[in-house]
């Protein structure tokens, strides 16, 4: 699969999905102007990359900000990962946040009660 | 004092007077047009940079960021007022910031259509009814309906995210317009400095 790779911006979030490295990543800031066309391509991308998901997938989520509207985008990404887990048991999330950073380490907390993926908390 | 604002003279002297005003009430932005994602990036980075100036803490700036995004995001979406002014006043607000001594305060404010405010009064009721723990189970249960892939829409996300990030109740006032089918809706977070 072609890997999508986008550098961070101040409104959109950086990502890597890099299938033949098993790279799966989101940080930085999500707010951008069209929610879900941003998270379109992705969503796509995760949903082809799941009809063919085997080895082991650590999905990294290192996020500094993210807007109400791309939190639902979020949960969708979650959502497709939750159904490669059901399918392979295969998913492991890590989810970063900023040690001072309570309100980014309870938004963890809520993904990890809403989706039936193990999730690690890791602050940095 | 009333300045016939008509003249030259007098506009300026209005302008001054508006200038003493925003300084008595600690106003840092105020800001009435459209409001679009070019200006909602503009006015978050001219206020991290205030917040870094203040040496504001992490907690506080994150919050008021938090605050505006959500704040001004109300308005493109629920600025929608019905009749003549619709194509005038769609997407379009008054935004203001002040910082007292205790709590920053946002403010918006932006006409509505009378049908979207009944709405807005039994969202905004039941969050200020809520405590955290209530809060945060509204929040999953509103994200798990907004998400696309289950598309039923998620009510009221940005007023949840608000009042779970301020830990204070969302006030705000409803002003009846005289052509009795829009209203004046004003929404204001306070957001505490501690």
């Amino acid at each position: 699969m072609k890997k999508i790779q986008l550098t961070g911006t101040d409104d959109t979030p950086g990502i890597i999905l890099d299938a033949e490295n098993g790279i799966f990543e989101i940080s930085g800031r999500s707010m951008p102007e069209d929610v879900e066309m941003f998270f379109d391509p992705i969503l796509q991308w995760l949903e082809n990359y799941a009809e063919n998901a085997n080895e082991k997938i650590e999905f990294i989520f290192k996020m500094k900000y993210f807007n109400t509207a791309s939190s639902k985008l979020m949960l969708d990404v979650f959502m497709i990962l939750e159904t490669i887990h059901e399918n392979n048991n295969n998913v492991l999330i890590k989810w970063y946040y900023p040690e001072n950073d309570e309100d980014m380490e309870e938004a963890g907390e809520e993904y990890s009660d809403i989706v039936e993926i193990p999730f690690e908390h890791i602050s940095y | 004092m009333k300045h016939d604002v008509k003249t030259v003279k007098g506009f300026l002297d209005y302008i001054y007077d508006l200038y003493k005003e925003m300084k008595n009430y600690e106003i840092n932005i105020i800001y009435e047009g459209k409001i679009t994602h070019q200006i909602t990036k503009a006015f978050t980075a001219l206020t991290e940079f205030n917040l870094e100036k203040q040496e504001e803490s992490d907690k506080v700036k994150r919050r008021v960021f938090h605050v505006m995004v959500e704040s001004l995001q109300n308005i493109s979406k629920h600025a929608s007022p019905s009749g003549e002014i619709r194509e005038k006043e769609k997407g379009r607000g008054i935004f203001v910031v002040t910082r007292g001594n205790e709590f920053y305060t946002i403010i918006t404010g932006n006409l509505t259509s009378n049908e979207s405010t009944k709405e807005l009064t039994d969202i905004l009721e039941k969050v200020n009814s809520l405590n955290k723990e209530e809060l945060k189970e509204l929040y999953k249960k509103q994200i798990k309906n907004g998400s696309k892939l289950s598309d039923r829409g998620g009510a009221g996300l940005g007023f949840i995210d608000i009042a779970r990030k301020t830990g204070n109740p969302i006030n705000y006032n409803i002003i009846p317009m005289k052509d009795n089918i829009n209203s004046f809706f004003i929404l204001g977070v306070k957001i505490n400095i501690q």
